[in-house]
């Protein structure tokens, strides 16, 4: 009894974990052996047809690129500049502890109330109407917190000394930062980048309601009208169409391009993140 | 470049710089603002005991019911299914990952974590509907398997890489010489984890099932597609449910723009925002108490 109680111990915890890669497993699994065979190229470069029934995804996707790039547009400088603010200038009173406070709250609000204040403010109050460009500024605001969270623990991991050489030899602040500071935190920055952006190409909730539609005649290309996006795609093909079992391949298919969507990003992050720890 | 000229571009960086931060307060403030400015509009035309206490949410019957409760009960009954399921996997996974794995072992599990972690919502709510919904109905003998228990095993997913990675900050965060004192007194491995370095980083891991809480509580589209959205009062695991999450996304594409019912999805979209505002609150606390306790 006694020699069996570690194994019992250990495998609990074994257990645990075993459960964890299995729900990857399955996912992964799941979507690649059944979406494997609805990918082929046409599936990748044509507009839907029949009704959805046929046909491919082509808008989906560049929609969904679209999208993400107007994300990355609108969140990346306005995210760094933050960071910059937080991590180079603040004192640390009570307006900074606002802010700090303001950036961990907007991390922790749910992604459909973005959607309602991007229809709030950008579709009714900005009269942008439901369109790329709404969509795209209310995934920017859903990801500007991480963005300013990454960037700045990117920054922070500059050592003092760094910015301090800059400036005994005459920079101004500004000058260090932008020549000394931000490229070699770049790594850091770009990771944090990608991963948010990773993200903000799989979410559905906030475009709902401020421009995303389920067939768009062409490829989604203007930034005041409605698009077509990967996301809301399956969602419709897997539970609004009317025809729900005949497109179950289509769906997989697009399941599956989603997927590969976000892990290249992922994948991405990750070369950015492996090659800046070979250098340190 | 004159000196002048680099110190006005110094000076007006710093005040760009300060302007985005400010933005961000704006951007807080504004979501506030119009959850507060819609709610108020809705109580004017609704009793706020009405919403509060009404079980019904029937917002084109006649008359109209806008009870919050059926939705409130939802939510809750599914985020606290997802955790039965989350912490124990959660707290064994980040107990494994920081005491037992070794250095290799650990860099084939973290990517794993991350990956699941990177799965979009959308696409885990698809599996709730092609795999788990077939297989909770061959279990209970239903039509499909969308109620609370779908919904709760792929909320579980979803919380579960935020759960593991911060309960294994926190076991890491643990001094070694808490562990020295326990192994020297006697106690085995798995003792020292149970009676000393999980209490020691329960702050933090009540951190990591708070953060998890705010992840399951604001998902909208896994519990949209795989809870089956039925608005009747929920009644148990088994059966359908609709959370407040599910109700704004299905009724505000529909809803006539400054009437009742566009102002009453504001109005729970206004709880939702308040309920995951407390409950970060309450995980930061436990975060501040954990680095208050450890670092003294």
């Amino acid at each position: 009894m006694k020699k069996l109680t570690p194994i019992i111990e250990w495998g609990t915890l074994l257990l645990s974990t075993g459960i964890v890669c299995f729900f990857l497993v399955v996912i992964l699994w799941d979507l690649i052996s059944k979406g494997a065979s609805s990918l082929s190229w046409e599936f990748v470069s044509t507009l839907p047809k029949e009704g959805m029934t046929k046909g491919g995804i082509f808008p989906a996707i560049t929609g969904t690129v679209l999208l993400t790039m107007i994300t990355a547009i609108a969140a990346v400088p306005f995210g760094i500049s933050c960071a910059i603010y937080l991590n180079e200038y603040a004192v640390d009173n009570w307006l900074t502890r606002i802010i700090r406070a303001s950036i961990r709250n907007l991390a922790g609000v749910p992604s459909i109330i973005y959607g309602l204040f991007g229809l709030a403010l950008f579709v009714q109050g900005l009269h942008m109407g439901t369109s790329l460009l709404a969509a795209g500024l209310t995934l920017g605001l859903l990801s500007l917190p991480y963005i300013i969270i990454t960037t700045e623990e990117a920054l922070r991991r500059i050592p003092a000394s760094t910015r301090e050489a800059a400036l005994a030899i005459g920079a101004t602040q500004f000058e260090s930062i932008r020549d000394v500071v931000l490229p070699t935190a770049l790594p850091g920055i770009l990771t944090g980048v990608v991963l948010t952006l990773s993200r903000a190409a799989g979410e559905t909730a906030p475009i709902l309601f401020t421009g995303v539609a389920f067939y768009i005649n062409n490829p989604s290309g203007y930034l005041n009208q409605e698009f077509m996006s990967l996301p809301y795609h399956l969602y419709m093909l897997s539970t609004q169409h009317q025809a729900i079992e005949e497109v179950r391949p289509l769906a997989y298919g697009t399941a599956l391009v989603l997927i590969i969507v976000v892990f290249l990003l992922n994948l991405t992050a990750f070369y950015i993140r492996y090659k800046r720890s070979k250098n340190e | 470049m004159k000196l002048a000229a680099r110190e006005k571009i110094d000076n007006t960086g710093r005040y760009l710089f300060r302007i985005t931060g400010l933005l961000v307060i704006a951007i807080l403030g504004g979501i506030f603002f119009m959850l507060l400015w819609n709610t108020i509009a809705f109580f004017i035309k609704v009793k706020p005991l009405d919403f509060i206490t009404g079980t019904q949410w029937d917002p084109s019957g006649s008359p109209a019911a806008y009870g919050i409760l059926p939705l409130l009960v939802s939510t809750c009954l599914v985020t606290f299914g997802a955790m039965l399921i989350a912490i124990p996997i959660g707290i064994g996974t980040a107990s494994f990952l920081s005491e037992y794995a070794g250095k290799k072992l650990k860099n084939i599990l973290k990517p794993i974590i991350e990956m699941l972690a990177a799965v979009p919502s959308v696409a885990i709510g698809f599996l709730g509907i092609v795999i788990l919904g077939p297989g909770i109905a061959d279990l209970t003998g239903q039509a499909n398997g969308l109620n609370a228990l779908n919904g709760a095993v792929l909320l579980a997913v979803m919380a579960l890489p935020t759960i593991i990675t911060v309960t294994e900050d926190a076991l890491q965060g643990i001094p070694n010489s808490y562990k020295e004192a326990s192994y020297g007194v006697g106690a085995s491995k798995w003792q020292t984890l149970i009676k000393v370095t999980i209490p020691a980083a329960a702050p933090g891991i009540l951190a990591a099932i708070m953060l998890g809480v705010g992840r399951a509580i604001g998902e909208t589209m896994t519990v949209l597609m795989a809870t089956g959205n039925a608005s009747a009062f929920p009644k148990g695991f088994f059966h359908s449910i609709r959370t407040i999450t599910a109700t704004i996304a299905i009724e505000m594409g529909e809803v006539p723009y400054q009437t009742t019912h566009y102002y009453a999805l504001f109005a729970i979209a206004a709880v939702l925002f308040l309920i995951t505002l407390i409950v970060n609150l309450i995980g930061e606390y436990f975060v501040n108490k954990f680095r208050k306790y450890h670092s003294a």
